[in-house]
């Protein structure tokens, strides 16, 4: 059974990839398991100063699915590099992607700049799409310009292949992977999370602190399926696709739809072991399905 | 922490709204009073955690209050019933400092850690008293379980319509050597102002995943922010902050 697949130049196991953000820096799994196994994983937000994030609650429940608004979290970038990665280092020996997000151009090359010179990273994910922070993160994600002038200015600091990740909070999501594609990125990574909310009945009250988070879980799935698609169909740089993938066979349903890798998210919070067990039911399924190599059906939906 | 299915021996009410249910299982993977399990309930996408109340290697025993439609389904459950569990969650209660005569301050549904603790520092040849904080005659419960621990209990309703008229901080006893709590914040912070001592409170908060990956119910603290799940759920009082 054929599961290796080709990212931006650099060949991966399996396209299994956990999403930023449910993996934190890796080792609070590599406790559970061998994490070598997956394909990569992409570390916790990272931004130039450190956060704290939001306040709390910034947790809630939906109808198949999650509210989160932890608001970016993280040491920052330089003691990421100082006592994350090096920790890292011990319990994961392939490429890691990088995901980085900012709040000025400048906070997103600085950022980039210092995480492209780290042997252990492979690929930058530069967060466009981050729904919870004001004045940063999804306002760069929701116009072409915008979209196209971080792309741009990361592209011309990083000598790795720079992946852009996507909003789905967007009229025309094409337009502004397309804005991505002509400022030099990479690869294109979709979807981040929906903005959605919810209200505690007994309060009256939304259940978020900051009101409104972002939905992720199986909720989004058909939606994030969709837009992998008409992204993938009009790009010719590869997607990374996204957003409640729970399963082998929602990983499948994703690379025939046109994603080159996949990563799994809120799986991982609810399954601890999602990751690798969706890893280990691949080949079971693509057997069902009649697949020998996933890299042959990256887009055969199209 | 380790994940496992446990099995549901017994599940019924105890007071307003509270429930006690038994699991058998294998729960070797707890280790202190104070840690929790993340329990997965059909129909649902996030697990719901609940303080250990009691355990040993072949089970456990869990206290929860029915507040919405996920516990509301707990109480459902019958024997026989197969739960995907998360046990061994979070940092517990640490019995090395405190003393032979530690004040356990438990308030509503925050006692049932309390319960744990107070066997543990029983078997550690400790003398805990124990104070209960509830609203009203119908959400008392677990006075006699810690009674035949060997504790000395004083139970409190805000109302008066049982044990003593007033909050936990009006009984405080006049001798004790640390303070452990485990209630709403609100009560907690009216502990550690009245506190003579230093002391250890456990924490709630909604939570993601509860093993320390999502950064869901991280809260700020004198040393930094903790995550109330894997830092938490008890941190001393020197470390948090009330507001």
């Amino acid at each position: 059974m054929g599961t290796k697949v080709t990212l931006c130049g650099i060949e991966l196991d399996n396209p299994v990839i956990p999403a930023s953000g449910t993996f934190g820096y890796g080792y609070e799994f590599a406790e559970l398991y061998d994490i070598n196994c997956l394909g990569s994983f992409s570390f916790k937000g990272t931004t130039k100063e450190p956060r704290f994030g939001n306040p709390t609650p910034r947790i809630a429940e939906t109808p198949s699915g999650m509210i989160n608004s932890v608001g970016l979290q993280n040491p920052g970038v330089e003691k990421v590099i100082s006592e994350e990665l090096p920790k890292l280092k011990k319990v994961f020996y392939k490429p890691v992607m990088a995901n980085v997000s900012g709040f000025s151009v400048d906070e997103y090359v600085y950022t980039c700049s210092l995480l492209d010179k780290e042997e252990q990273v492979g690929w930058l994910e530069v967060n466009i799409s981050c729904p919870n922070v004001h004045g940063g993160g999804m306002s760069f994600g929701t116009d072409p310009k915008a979209a196209g002038e971080v792309t741009r200015a990361v592209k011309s600091v990083c000598r790795k292949p720079v992946i852009i990740k996507l909003t789905p909070n967007v009229t025309d999501i094409v337009s502004i992977a397309k804005a991505c594609e002509e400022s030099g990125a990479d690869g294109i990574s979709l979807i981040n999370t929906l903005l959605g909310m919810r209200i505690d009945l007994n309060s009256g009250r939304p259940v978020i602190a900051m009101n409104t988070g972002g939905l992720s879980g199986p909720a989004v799935f058909p939606v994030a399926l969709r837009m992998v698609y008409e992204v993938s169909r009009a790009v010719k740089i590869p997607v990374v696709g996204m957003g409640g993938v729970f399963s082998a066979e929602d990983v499948i349903e994703m690379m025939m739809a046109g994603a080159t890798a996949v990563e799994v998210g809120t799986a991982n919070l609810i399954q601890p072991y999602a990751s690798r067990d969706i890893i280990s039911s691949l080949p079971a399924v693509m057997e069902r399905y009649g697949i020998t190599d996933l890299a042959e059906i990256v887009g055969i939906a199209h | 922490m380790e994940q496992v299915t446990l099995n549901v021996m017994d599940n019924r009410p105890i007071a307003r709204s509270v429930w006690q249910m038994t699991l058998m299982g294998p729960c070797s993977a707890v280790k202190e009073p104070g840690q929790f399990v993340d329990i997965k309930l059909e129909g649902f996408i996030l697990r719901r955690p609940f303080a250990v109340c009691d355990w040993n290697t072949m089970g456990m025993t869990i206290i929860y209050k029915v507040v919405g439609k996920g516990t509301d389904k707990m109480t459902e459950l019958l024997p026989g019933c197969q739960l995907d569990c998360l046990i061994g969650l979070g940092n517990g209660f640490d019995t090395a400092p405190s003393g032979e005569a530690p004040l356990l301050i438990g308030g509503g549904v925050g006692t049932p850690p309390i319960y744990a603790l107070a066997k543990k520092l029983v078997s550690e040849g400790k003398k805990p008293q124990v104070i209960l904080g509830f609203k009203n005659i119908q959400d008392v419960f677990y006075e006699n379980e810690f009674r035949e621990l060997g504790c000395e209990v004083t139970v409190t309703t805000s109302d008066g319509s049982y044990g003593i008229k007033g909050h936990v901080n009006d009984v405080f006893p006049e001798y004790y050597t640390y303070y452990y709590t485990c209630g709403s914040m609100s009560l907690m912070k009216t502990v550690h102002e009245t506190a003579k001592t230093e002391g250890q409170l456990s924490l709630e908060e909604r939570m993601g995943c509860g093993f320390g990956a999502c950064m869901g119910c991280s809260v700020k603290t004198h040393s930094g922010y903790k995550r109330v799940c894997k830092d938490g759920p008890v941190l001393t009082s020197s470390e948090v902050i009330f507001d």
